[in-house]
């Protein structure tokens, strides 16, 4: 490499370096030093030995590992299907599915609220509104999607001829699925198990809005403490234990990925029609689990009174009390905010891709391991981080919108580097060597192979960059407060917490109307590219 | 006409190729034949350009072209895999090359027309490259080298990855096509029927050397080695004593091995001096393939008589298929 090349490699990968270390590394390392910082550390001790922090603590540990239980057995019997079987609608069924995972928190907690009123389950003898079984309910909801995706993947790829095999041995089914084929799939449950286990333990949305007030996590009370007391030493300490919890976590799956990587016999299996009963099964519980609420929540955006209309729609360009701006103004400024955070995560995941592929191997570890951590660590740390740490200059950013792409985009940068760098990484050198022999020079391999193979991955990440940043929450809670610039979830969450029907209609709309965009993002996703073959994501 | 002079490649310090020479004349097929591991992929992809040579020249007519980079060569090489691009459709797969080379677009529709029609795949332009199947997309990929004319066409096994019967039908294809042409071609492979189907000239690589090389007929007369024997299928490989005897009778004037080609052992009916004890008996195309076993020395043979394992047969040996092997 010449000099001059070096110099342009070095300056283009600082690029990602320095953003990444500014808005992400400069706000960890801030937090800590509020949390631990000399006179700091009594109270942080105190703090640990605190009943209300044991209280605390046991609630977010139990919640989520009980919402990991019920979502991965709900997810068995549909990962089965999806490995396994062939049938009409396979196709439809697998992108729907795949919906939820990627819908805004805060319209979740919409869906599930507008369930529980529609079937007087939110008062009453059955109350579920402001119960543990709320917040179950939508996390099971919500990450059905990564552990169905996740363990069907991995079961496709199982030779099923072991299983007929052991039919074969005389094995009753549930012999085979005890003794064959559930060992064989232990590393994706545990995988899929550790990634819900993750997000349920950083969950933070729709716990505010549906466990109700009593019921607090380490992440709502980190807001509680930042937003609402002002105590930042209290939440800086909160978030320092998360951030050890969570990257203990991340240490532990990638500890546990590493060792799962047993791989059988790839080709493709002649799929049969699955059996009556079990698709119908399947279908129904899917309808129930992912279906109803988004089904209600349809039907109540367009309710008014005793009838229908689209009058709630209509609305949201009307300004209402209690919340500074309409909601179509909101809508407008998160879908700037998205177009601007899918852009910086697609240039800044493109380039860190780039290092991660092309870079010696120490480089390429550190960029993949650090751009990766935002994902991990919850969105209410990275917001609470941000908030404290860039006030003074050169990065006096508090007041400023542009934290609030700048936060998104940290969040896209994973999903972008994880659709591109597979991708760079599969193509084949004989690709490349088949160009050279056919005339290309270096420059127009670069340009005519890699270019356009890399550029339908890295659309892929900018569009599910986009559709994190439109419907995130947690750390927009905590950026610039500018009531001109609020985000759509930010607007949705202060009309879901307010009362009267009018406002309520207004909220299903907004959620509907926020549901449809990320919805449309990933489908066209999903349904375009992922059909080429050429680009597949890894998460 | 290509000339490879005494190439030396090595990889991590072990020696792939060793002093490799190799020459193909105009519109000459010459086929690279030899087991996996011996290097003739290796001098392939040296000869494209795409491994870095230590020692040997390789010339194009009167041009030095081992430092010329593989996109100046005028080589066109088709990968195993077939390599083609998938975010290309089957046009724009073959329409590459001639891009580069900056011809007019309507030059190079009736081109890409022309070589599918050529390689009877008529109408193709617009199939994505994921709806193919195996025998279409080597079509597609043999296509795609000649589309620029290459002084070169390198084949890297082309049939491996296809099932026997669309392999035979391709393979009398690509032979027609590139006669027809009058291209000059290096086909590796390591099958042998393959390569005494299609070769002009076979050369028998054995660890990163070539050791034979001549006409189909000149090589199955005389392979010259007891590795190159193997290789093209002979099995009569037989040890000699000091005095160049063995259980047949006296074959050589010392010690060493000889080959006894299958064309020269027959059963016969009346009595000889060989007799053998029939040890194994296959079935094939209306012949029995048997082998033979007299004292320690098993022969491969085949006769259209009836005959059974234990059976006790007479062999006539013709002396001129015996043949002195290094």
């Amino acid at each position: 490499m010449t000099f001059t090349k070096k110099i342009r490699w070095i300056t283009l990968a600082s690029l990602p370096a320095i953003f990444i270390g500014a808005f992400f590394y400069w706000p960890l390392i801030r937090i800590f030093s509020h949390a631990l910082g000399s006179e700091k550390i009594d109270e942080f001790g105190a703090l640990l030995l605190s009943g209300s922090f044991h209280q605390i603590a046991w609630f977010t540990v139990w919640q989520a590992a009980l919402s990991t239980v019920l979502t991965m057995l709900l997810a068995l019997p549909v990962s089965y299907l999806m490995a396994r079987y062939s049938f009409r609608g396979r196709r439809i069924l697998q992108i729907l599915i795949t919906v939820p995972f990627v819908l805004p928190t805060v319209v979740v907690a919409g869906a599930f609220t507008a369930l529980f009123e529609r079937f007087g389950l939110d008062g009453g003898a059955f109350r579920l509104r402001h119960t543990v079984w709320a917040l179950l309910a939508a996390h099971v909801f919500f990450n059905l999607a990564i552990a169905i995706r996740t363990v069907s993947s991995f079961w496709s790829g199982l030779d099923p001829r072991i299983e007929e095999q052991a039919k074969l041995l005389g094995a009753t089914p549930g012999r085979i699925f005890r003794k064959v084929t559930f060992p064989r799939l232990v590393p994706a449950l545990t995988a899929a198990a550790s990634i819900v286990f993750l997000f349920c333990l950083t969950s933070f949305g729709v716990i505010l809005l549906l466990s109700g007030p009593t019921r607090a996590t380490i992440e709502t009370e980190i807001w509680r403490q930042a937003v609402w007391r002002g105590d930042i030493a209290a939440a800086s300490s909160l978030a320092v234990i998360q951030l050890i919890t969570v990257l203990v976590m991340v240490f532990l799956m990638n500890f546990l990925q590493r060792r799962q990587s047993v791989i059988e016999n790839r080709t493709n299996w002649v799929y049969e029609k699955p059996p009556r009963k079990f698709l119908a099964g399947n279908i129904v519980l899917l309808l129930v689990v992912v279906g109803l609420p988004i089904i209600v929540l349809l039907e109540r955006s367009i309710a008014v009174g005793e009838g229908y209309s689209i009058q709630n729609f209509i609305s949201l360009a009307d300004r209402v009390a209690l919340v500074p701006v309409s909601a179509l103004t909101a809508l407008k400024n998160s879908l700037f905010f998205a177009a601007l955070a899918a852009i910086f995560a697609s240039l800044l995941g493109g380039i860190a891709s780039l290092v991660v592929v092309h870079g010696r191997r120490w480089i390429s570890n550190l960029f993949d391991m650090s751009m990766m951590l935002p994902l991990g660590i919850s969105a209410v740390v990275l917001g609470f981080g941000m908030l404290i740490a860039l006030d003074t200059p050169p990065l006096d950013l508090r007041s400023s919108w542009i934290l609030v792409p700048i936060a998104h985009a940290l969040l896209g940068i994973p999903f972008v580097m994880r659709t591109v760098v597979p991708t760079l990484r599969r193509i084949d050198p004989s690709l490349r060597e088949s160009a050279a022999l056919l005339g290309a020079s270096p420059r127009q391999v670069n340009r005519r192979i890699d270019f356009p193979i890399a550029l339908r991955a890295l659309s892929v990440g900018a569009a599910f960059a986009f559709a994190i940043s439109i419907g995130e929450f947690g750390a927009t809670s905590f950026l610039p407060r500018n009531p001109d610039r609020l985000t759509a979830p930010l607007v949705l969450f202060r009309l879901l917490g307010a009362p009267g029907e009018v406002l309520r209609g207004q909220a299903m709309a907004l959620a509907v109307v926020l549901m449809t965009i990320t919805a449309l993002t990933v489908i066209l996703v999903e349904g375009s590219f992922f059909n080429k073959g050429t680009t597949r994501s890894d998460f | 006409m290509l000339r490879v002079e005494n190439i030396k490649v090595s990889f991590d310090g072990s020696g792939i190729l060793n002093e490799c020479a190799l020459e193909v004349g105009e519109g000459e097929i010459v086929v690279l034949l030899g087991p996996s591991g011996c290097g003739k992929s290796t001098l392939l992809r040296t000869v494209a350009g795409l491994e870095k040579v230590e020692a040997g020249k390789i010339w194009w007519d009167e041009e030095d072209m081992t430092t010329v980079p593989p996109h100046k060569r005028g080589f066109g090489l088709m990968f195993q895999n077939h390599a083609l691009f998938p975010h290309r459709n089957v046009e724009e797969n073959i329409d590459f090359g001639l891009q580069i080379l900056r011809m007019a677009t309507t030059e190079r529709q009736q081109r890409v027309k022309d070589l599918l029609a050529m390689v009877g795949l008529e109408g193709f332009q617009k199939r994505e490259i994921g709806g193919l199947s195996g025998g279409e997309a080597q079509r597609v990929a043999l296509a795609r080298s000649l589309a620029p004319k290459p002084q070169l066409l390198m084949l890297d096994e082309p049939m491996a990855s296809l099932d026997r019967a669309l392999r035979d039908r391709l393979l009398a294809d690509i032979s027609d096509l590139l006669r027809n042409l009058n291209q000059a071609a290096i086909y590796v492979t390591h099958d042998h029927d393959e390569a005494f189907s299609i070769a002009d000239q076979i050369a028998i690589m054995h660890e990163g050397k070539i050791e034979r090389i001549g006409s189909p007929n000149e090589v199955w007369l005389d392979p010259g080695s007891e590795s190159s024997a193997r290789c093209i299928g002979h099995e009569n490989l037989i040890n000699l004593d000091a005095s160049g005897n063995c259980a047949l009778g006296k074959l050589g004037s010392g010690s060493g091995t000889v080959l006894i080609r299958e064309d020269g052992i027959s059963i016969v009916s009346e009595t000889t001096e060989i007799v053998g004890e029939v040890k194994s008996a296959i079935f094939h195309a209306g012949r029995t393939l048997i082998k033979v076993a007299i004292g320690d020395i098993e022969l491969s043979t085949s006769t259209t008589e009836p005959v059974k394992i234990s059976d006790r047969v007479n062999l006539h040996l013709s002396h001129s298929a015996v043949v002195p092997l290094s």
